[in-house]
């Protein structure tokens, strides 16, 4: 049946219902008259179509056709799609439309048709108004590697101001042309040299799919190009892999520099530290709650408020075992290490009857989420948030105390506790402040820790160990050593990850700090001098 | 000092006695009675003198040589292991796969023939040198590094936790040869018996008290000793021992491995009597407990650790039948309240309590506990 003959029909039997005579002269309304005809052939025909006149509803045609919302209202044949949000509109131009549901028959897809319907709406899209559409498009064809699609590219790219969709449109024309046989050999060895500068995975994959029965001269220049772009990509990858170990290790680093103090400062092991991040976790889990309930607005700078009250809770926590417990067993630091373990069971069960033992959803604020493509790196925002937190959580610290009164007292009485109380500290006083300073510090950290780990009440015992691990690397009593080993065990561990995964590079580097603790027991940064002895 | 004092007579009597009393009120005496010791507390008996003899093996280093292992699990899983090994060859073809020589984890992760490290497994009396000699070796590999740099307190307990740490890491690991987190299970028999059987759980309890009468044995001969009287000054005063003259690191490193080996022996016993043993017994946690048991018992009172992880873990099993949510409770309360009101612990703390009450005894006696500061 030629084209002619089914039009015809299709006007028969529009007449012959009595609708609106549909206009003919438009090509739109004969490529959507097609879809009436409810055969695999004219449906196809009919995005081919469409997919050429590529202007006014074709796109939203031809999506919603590809999602099974495109319909013929069988009483006037005429062709309505459904919106994304559920209304009915007509195909031609995009108005309102009524009709049952019993009125409505989708038209139908089968997998010639999806490829015609993905091609076009490649095509079509090549020149939507939104550029991320447009780079979206790009990719589309670059993966169809359609030869079609060239002349179109082609007039995309003279038009194109978008550097990203440029990119894009590039990546597809190159790889369009490397792949077609016919193409002059200095335009080949362009789209070549051009992939090689593109220089990501995707570029190398399109050089590898160089025919094999492209000149000799091509294949060269392809293989040379893939190599470097291994070579490069090898380079970002071990940046990645540092930038990563950046990331874990002010994870590590805000873990354990509350711990360099009650530790470092006070020679007092905290086996409830861990305990003190998961009250901070906690602490931003309720905040988030009742804003959630109270103040639905505050939710992006909930985690504002989060920090100080996570600060607040648990250095009173803090305060109080040291009032209750540690001040007891100062000068015991082994009894001290048992009574806190036992406070750390109980801080654990405590949570878990109160909040129950499954992990509770802390939100991530929308000006955390997403991330930022740096070269051949994506970091995300929150990981970014928590290495600025840690260096800005670590800066105070130093800053309270060298610069503060309080600071000087605290350095005062753990180095001679009978002078420093001779001269009118009153010690007691300082060590509960130093304690609940640490304590809520690492409250601090279990707010930064909501954002990127489960907030359970196991949260604080799968940093225990690792913290301490910092804090007696780097050296005890020394802040800055807190930093160097909380960096160089985070980049540490990611650099071993890809040679011994996860589990077993975690195994290595615990042995390694073992054996390190065995050749300079007192850490990377140990005191000398009497304050080894005090 | 005397080997046997008197609390060791009345410790030795009282294991004695539960040595034969708990496979006669098993065994010989009818269900019905109300004598008759029910099947399930046989092993659960067993495992609370498995327990005890893994906290006489930390009161030896942690009461009298001032070391306190935050990784004794270690030493003991590692001896349940080699003990597992053994009874997972026994298995022989009985397993759900039915091969010949590999164990059914082996099968089910694609192996095709046994790792080196289980050769030899099919003979108790290689599994039962390995229970030993596999914790011995690494106590004293860890011992030589950490007592020759000079490694001690804190830094020793925090090496110790990262060492068992470490150790749960790599067995949870499936291609390292262990079962993965499964561990070892599924026994069917231990030297031609049937491990389920009741005669058998009665031998191996029996077994245990033996092993626990003769350790303790072990540990008072060595505490009573020239070695002892040296550990317990090195424990008060290390440095002027040392400026003695006195090798320290040898006596330290010694008594650590003779622990390790005890620990391994006490894995060994409780792996055929609870059926199973996972990497769980790696985690930090339950070596931490362990010490809670000593403390609780007395440190530096020996048969004190056996009772304290005895009562400890009685009081376990009660609370985790009554009020499971309540154990941590009371376990941490448990921490809490030893370290602050009972730092002798149970057995310590009465043996000051009947000295004030009685004649001042000769100086000779043994039962005072030794004036000592608390070891750093």
């Amino acid at each position: 049946m030629s084209l002619l003959q089914r039009l015809l029909v299709a006007i028969v039997v529009a007449l012959a219902l009595g609708s609106a005579p549909p206009v003919l002269a438009d090509p739109f309304d004969d490529a959507l008259a097609r879809f009436a005809a409810d055969s695999f052939d004219d449906t196809q025909k009919a995005v081919e179509d469409l997919r050429v006149i590529g202007h006014g509803n074709a796109e939203e045609v031809i999506s919603a056709l590809s999602a099974g919302r495109l319909f013929i209202r069988l009483s006037d044949k005429l062709v309505v799609y459904r919106t994304v949000s559920g209304d009915l509109r007509t195909a031609k131009l995009g108005e309102a439309a009524v009709a049952d549901a019993s009125d409505l028959k989708a038209v139908r897809l089968n997998n010639r048709i999806r490829r015609a319907v993905e091609a076009a709406l490649g095509s079509l899209t090549l020149m939507a108004p939104d550029a991320g559409r447009r780079r979206q498009a790009a990719l589309a064809v670059l993966k169809s590697r359609d030869a079609a699609q060239l002349p179109l590219l082609e007039t995309a790219l003279a038009r194109e101001t978008d550097p990203a969709a440029r990119r894009a449109l590039e990546a597809a024309r190159a790889s369009i042309i490397l792949t077609k046989a016919d193409a002059p050999e200095v335009e080949r060895l362009q789209a070549i040299a051009g992939l090689t500068n593109r220089g990501d995975g995707e570029a190398a994959a399109i050089l590898r799919s160089l025919p094999s029965d492209a000149p000799e001269a091509l294949r060269t220049a392809a293989a040379s190009g893939v190599t470097r772009i291994e070579q490069r990509l090898a380079l970002w990858a071990s940046v990645q892999n540092i930038v990563y170990g950046i990331s874990l290790g002010s994870v590590l680093l805000l873990a354990a520099v509350g711990l360099a103090i009650t530790f470092g400062q006070m020679g007092v092991i905290n086996m409830a530290h861990g305990e003190m991040v998961m009250l901070g976790a906690y602490t931003t889990f309720v905040v988030q709650e009742l804003i959630r309930t109270q103040a639905p607005g505050l939710f992006g700078v909930s985690l504002f408020i989060a920090i100080p009250l996570a600060f607040l809770v648990s250095g009173a926590v803090g305060v109080a075992i040291e009032r209750s417990i540690i001040r007891f067993l100062y000068g015991r630091p082994l009894e001290t290490l048992l009574a806190t373990w036992g406070l750390s069971l109980i801080l654990q069960q405590t949570v878990r009857s109160v909040f129950g033992p499954t992990n509770r959803e802390v939100g991530t604020p929308l000006w955390l989420s997403g991330a930022v493509e740096l070269g051949g790196l994506s970091l995300t925002y929150n990981r970014i948030a928590i290495v600025v937190f840690a260096a800005t959580v670590f800066a105070a610290l130093l800053l309270v105390l060298r610069r503060t009164s309080l600071g000087l007292r605290v350095r005062a009485v753990t180095q001679n506790r009978r002078m420093a109380s001779s001269m009118g500290i009153k010690t007691d006083r300082i060590d509960a402040l130093t304690f609940g300073l640490g304590s809520g510090v690492a409250g601090m950290a279990g707010v930064a820790l909501s954002q990127i780990d489960n907030v359970s009440p196991n949260l604080g015992q799968s940093y225990i160990i690792d913290s301490f691990l910092v804090v007696v690397f780097g050296g005890v009593g020394n802040l800055w050593g807190t930093l160097v080993g909380a960096l160089t065990l985070g980049i540490a561990n990611k650099l071993l990850e890809p040679f011994a995964g996860a589990v077993l590079g975690k195994i290595v580097l615990l042995i390694a700090i073992v054996l390190f603790i065995q050749k300079r027991p007192r850490g990377l940064f140990a005191l000398n001098g009497r304050a080894v002895e005090a | 000092m005397r080997v046997l004092d008197r609390t060791s007579m009345w410790f030795l009597g009282l294991l004695l006695a539960v040595a034969v009393a708990v496979p006669v009120l098993n065994l010989g005496v009818p269900q019905g009675s109300a004598f008759h010791l029910s099947d399930h507390l046989v092993p659960l008996i067993g495992k609370y003198l498995c327990f005890a003899l893994l906290a006489l093996s930390v009161d030896l280093i942690w009461g009298f040589g001032g070391i306190l292992s935050l990784g004794h699990g270690a030493f003991f899983a590692l001896g349940g292991y080699a003990m597992g090994m053994y009874l997972m060859r026994q298995v022989g073809q009985r397993g759900v796969y039915s091969h010949p020589v590999l164990p059914d984890f082996m099968v089910f992760l694609n192996w095709k023939e046994l790792p080196w490290f289980w050769y030899g497994f099919d003979q108790f009396w290689f599994a039962a040198l390995m229970a030993l000699v596999v914790p011995g070796s690494l106590a004293f590999a860890f011992g030589w590094f950490a007592f020759r740099s000079r490694v001690t307190g804190v830094y020793l307990s925090i090496i110790t936790q990262a060492l068992t740490f470490a150790l749960m890491l790599a067995f949870f690991r499936n291609d390292m040869g262990f079962g993965g987190n499964n561990g070892l299970t599924d026994f069917k028999d231990i030297l031609g018996f049937p491990v389920q059987a009741r005669e058998t759980r009665a031998a191996l309890f029996v077994a245990s008290a033996l092993s626990l009468a003769m350790s303790y044995l072990l540990c008072r001969f060595i505490v009573t000793s020239k070695f002892g009287q040296v550990l317990v000054a090195v424990r008060d005063a290390e440095s002027r021992v040392r400026f003695l003259g006195y090798h320290v690191e040898n006596y330290k490193l010694t008594v650590f491995t003779i622990s390790g080996v005890l620990a391994g022996l006490a894995g060994a016993l409780y792996v055929p009597q609870v059926g199973i043993i996972n990497p769980g017994e790696f985690a930090p946690a339950n070596s931490i407990e362990v010490v809670v048991w000593v403390a609780v018992g007395g440190r530096e009172t020996l048969a004190g650790a056996a009772l304290g992880a005895v009562l400890v873990n009685a009081g376990k099993s009660w609370f985790t039948g009554v009020l499971p949510e309540f154990w941590l409770f009371a376990l941490g309360g448990l921490f809490v309240l030893v370290t602050l009101l009972l730092p002798k612990g149970i057995l310590g703390t009465s043996r000051e309590l009947a000295g004030r009450l009685r004649w001042p005894r000769p100086a000779s006696s043994s039962s005072a506990p030794p004036l000592s500061t608390p070891a750093e």
